[in-house]
């Protein structure tokens, strides 16, 4: 209902289009007791007067401004509202409510201008599109800097931490401690010993007695293999202890460290197992390669190094299109050059596959001359090829490069993940906040308000104080819904209500009638007021001897002792979401006592669908409901004088089944 | 009326501007359309021709002014917002506000044809307020006559069982599914079963304008509803 309050009696009278078809009376409408013209305000903030008309405020009334809260702020020697707060964030704050459209200033603190928004009373999901991105940033690097600020209160050690708990914090972050210091080092010596030793084996030194160049691998065999073997026995200790000591063992060992890990020690103990057989010696040669993957473990020991291998990961989709694109133009220019040079003699270009080389070499200007081209026609492509080469490099290279400024800067949060969630929960806030609107009407329809504003009777204090838990705005919205309800002679039910009609109607084929008297006891689940539990279809309790007494609970409701037999095959008892009560601000800004008084005195039983011949009594208190089960007037009863204030918080409406048996 | 044309303006500021490039030609269309506002009669006039006070009158053009911006946040739907005339979308967007529930876009569209009495396609803030000091400052037999064009939509002079069955559907529409009781299918048609055989009086299947004031006259439910509209605003 938020802006188009200005709207609202546009749309009163479209409903003249509903009078001529309606088949019985419209409902009265709500009087505006207030005679308040439009009037000018004086918005007082740390000095600095803003002024407004009353209506432009009005069109918020779930904001401070708009609703009654303000009047809390309301200076009566100077007739203005003074806040003292912030004037510059104010400005944004107030033309919001002038255009609808909330912006971000660029040069206010991001943790500032939330404070005012949360003053205010204002969500930051109202933000306009145009500025929605820069608050979502900002708030990010806001979040991010606090999130490194408590990651360096991490390392305190915390007390009571069991010695695997400890030895993951020491592998984790090696300068916690001091033996996780000299163990970080001791693997990092151990990783470059390997690395070392894996290129020194290769090569030559000296001759052996064959008169040849042998590599020292060959020359030092047991050194060597002495050296792979404690290496690896390092690296398998370190694996294992790790693996004990990660807090959960199957994403670590999904993870890529540790697959590098494995890798690079697998090698070693394939080697052992395998005989010195003649075909798998082949092999065997290949697994020694893998060793080479050892440096990636210095991997853990640079922080450099994870930056770079996570900008490729996310710039897969540039490069795959830099592959793609390179594979294009490799292809035809092979194709070009093979034909072209395939008139003249002995040439280098035996097919197109042996162009490939060619043509790589030539894009990426290499030029290593091994094939050259020897026609003119193979010479005037050659030079097409190596001009197109630095092109089809040069642009999608400044991509990846900007990429990966972009996430080293931002030091590689996971962004997209996070902004998908924070799309979808803002989203939700939204639909939340709307549907408010629609559970407003539903939940003061049962709560009888309406029917407390239509009422003429009544004394002065009671409209007043009716008057003052719902805006005349919101009344005369309620009014209008009232109309079409009568004009279509169908009602408003909220979603929940709906399924359990159906679901009723199909259960209501299946009960069977009895005999016993049971009286339509039924718990009331209250939730305001601090009343009694709810109990999802529980089965008909005794009749209770009497009015039970009020200290004890003074709103479970209860039947007249006296009256025929009566049968029912369910009673709905509805009770209406509080929570939607909060939405409406005004409905907050009364005592929690009148909140909690109206709330439960109205009978919380709406619809109810019994078949039988006299209707139970249903109300909340002593008071007999007599009457038509639709019946939505009880009679105003007294205000009980012990009325909890306290409102608890309940999420979805409930629904009580009672079923005779 | 002050109206410009929109045709006009592009010639005009082509002709000032003398820079008229063919390549973004269609970007500046779309700046100058935007661009393009409506100023509605002098407020004198209007009262003269409404019975509107200058207070109430400024009410209502504050509030019309105003029409879709605030909105287009709560909705989250890209559209444009021409100050100084409502178009068919805001109409229903704007209406739509208040029944959340349902689905009142036809509804709304008939109301916007009410409106839209030089039917140019848009609500300008004379048809506005004409329409509404009508409905809420009338006398019962204008409301009931601006009812009848409302329910007329070719404008014939009769309602057709059609005509009201559109009608009809429309507003049941704006109550939506969750309903008490179940929203059932033929419900919209006997309900224009029952306003015919109340109104039709010749039986002849079309209601006239005579029949449907003689009608209405006679039942004082609907007499007094059309008094509700007397403190609207």
């Amino acid at each position: 209902m938020a802006g188009v309050s200005a709207w609202l009696p546009f749309a009163r009278a479209a409903a003249i289009g509903w009078m001529p078809v309606a088949n019985g009376p419209m409902p009265v409408a709500p009087r505006d007791h207030s005679k308040r013209k439009d009037e000018l305000i004086v918005l007082n903030v740390s000095g600095r007067r803003f002024q407004t008309w009353r209506t432009t405020l009005d069109r918020y009334p779930d904001s401070l401004l708009g609703s009654s809260e303000k009047e809390f702020f309301f200076n009566e020697e100077t007739k203005e509202y003074f806040f003292d707060r912030d004037p510059d964030s104010f400005r944004s704050i107030l033309n919001f409510y002038r255009t609808g459209k909330l912006h971000y200033p660029r040069y206010e603190c991001i943790s500032a201008y939330d404070e005012e928004l949360a003053f205010f009373g204002i969500i930051p999901e109202i933000i306009g599109d145009c500025c929605y991105e820069e608050y979502k940033d900002r708030k990010r690097e806001n979040a991010e800097r606090l999130q490194d600020d408590q990651e360096e209160n991490k390392d305190l050690k915390l007390p009571n931490m069991t010695a695997r708990e400890t030895m993951w914090r020491a592998f984790e972050n090696p300068h916690t401690s001091t033996m996780a210091l000299v163990f970080y080092y001791v693997t990092g010596f151990f990783i470059a010993i390997s690395v070392l030793t894996n290129v020194v084996e290769t090569v030559p030194c000296g001759t052996s007695t064959h008169q040849k160049e042998v590599p020292c691998g060959e020359r030092f065999t047991v050194a060597f293999f002495c050296m792979d073997t404690a290496c690896v026995m390092i690296f398998t200790v370190e694996y294992l202890m790790r693996l004990f000591a990660a807090p959960s063992r199957y994403h670590f060992m999904r993870s890529v460290m540790s697959i590098i890990d494995v890798v690079a020690i697998l090698p070693y103990y394939i080697g052992l197992v395998m005989t010195d057989n003649e075909d798998v010696s082949g092999a065997f040669v290949t697994l020694r390669v893998f060793r080479v993957f050892r440096i990636f473990k210095f991997s853990r020991h640079s922080q450099g190094l994870r930056i770079l291998g996570y900008t490729l990961k996310s710039c897969a989709s540039e490069l795959g299109f830099l592959l793609f694109s390179l594979t294009m133009a490799i292809i035809i220019f092979a194709t070009v050059m093979f034909y072209a040079e395939k008139g003249s003699s002995s040439t280098k270009f035996t097919s197109i596959p042996a162009s490939f080389w060619y043509t790589i070499v030539t894009m990426t200007t290499l030029g290593y001359g091994d094939m050259v081209p020897k026609t003119i026609a193979g010479k005037i492509f050659g030079s097409i090829c190596s001009l197109s080469g630095v092109l089809v490099i040069a642009l999608p290279v400044p991509v990846i490069v900007s990429n990966f400024s972009r996430i080293y800067h931002q030091n590689q949060r996971a962004d997209k993940r996070r902004a998908q969630k924070v799309q979808k929960a803002r989203l939700a806030r939204i639909r939340i906040a709307k549907t408010g609107s629609t559970n407003a009407f539903l939940q003061s329809k049962r709560s009888g308000l309406l029917d407390e504003l239509l009422e003429l009777t009544g004394t002065e204090a009671d409209e007043q104080k009716l008057s003052k838990s719902v805006s005349l705005l919101e009344s005369q919205h309620y009014h209008l819904l009232y109309c079409l309800e009568k004009t279509t002679a169908h009602e408003f039910v909220d979603e929940q209500a709906f399924e359990q009609n159906n679901l009723e109607t199909a259960l209501q084929s299946y009960t069977s009638p009895s005999p016993s008297p049971s009286s339509s006891h039924g718990e009331s689940t209250s939730t305001c007021c601090g009343c009694r539990a709810r109990r999802k279809n529980t089965a008909l309790p005794e009749p209770e001897p009497g009015p039970s007494p009020g200290s004890q609970s003074p709103f479970r409701p209860h039947h007249p002792q006296r009256g025929p037999l009566q049968e029912l095959s369910a009673i709905h008892i509805q009770c209406v979401d509080p929570a939607s009560h909060k939405t409406s601000r005004s409905s907050l800004n009364q005592k929690a006592e009148d909140g909690g008084r109206v709330n439960c005195r109205r009978g919380q039983v709406t619809t109810a669908i019994i078949s039988l011949q006299a209707p139970p009594a249903l109300t909340p208190e002593g008071d007999g409901l007599h009457g038509a089960p639709h019946q939505r007037r009880p009679p105003p009863p007294p205000i009980p004088p012990q009325a909890p204030p306290s409102i608890q918080t309940m999420s979805s409406s409930h629904i009580v089944k009672v079923s005779a048996l | 009326m002050k109206t410009k044309n929109r045709d006009q303006s592009l010639s005009d500021s082509r002709e000032l501007d003398g820079s008229y490039d063919q390549l973004t030609d269609s970007i500046e269309d779309d700046f100058e359309l935007s661009t393009v506002c409506h100023r509605p009669e002098s407020m004198d006039k209007l009262q003269d021709q409404t019975k509107f006070t200058k207070k109430e009158l400024q009410v209502l053009y504050r509030g019309f002014k105003n029409c879709g911006c605030s909105l287009l946040c709560l909705c989250f739907v890209p559209q444009e917002c021409p100050s100084g005339v409502v178009n068919e979308e805001n109409f229903k967007t704007i209406y739509s506000q208040f029944f959340p529930q349902g689905d009142s876009s036809m509804y709304a569209h008939f109301l916007f044809e009410a409106f839209d009495t030089d039917k140019n396609g848009s609500v300008s803030f004379e048809d506005f307020v004409f329409g509404l000091s009508i409905i809420l400052r009338g006398t019962i037999n204008d409301r009931l006559n601006w009812a009848f064009n409302l329910y007329d939509l070719n404008k014939d002079g009769c309602i057709t069982k059609e005509e009201m069955l559109d009608i009809m559907k429309s507003i049941y529409d704006m109550m939506g599914k969750c309903t008490y009781p179940n929203m059932q299918d033929e419900a919209p048609r006997e309900h224009v079963e029952n306003f015919f055989q109340k109104m039709d009086r010749n039986k002849d299947g079309v209601v006239t304008i005579e029949e449907f004031i003689e009608s209405c006259q006679k039942d004082e439910n609907i007499m007094q509803s059309m008094q509700l509209f007397d403190n609207v605003i």
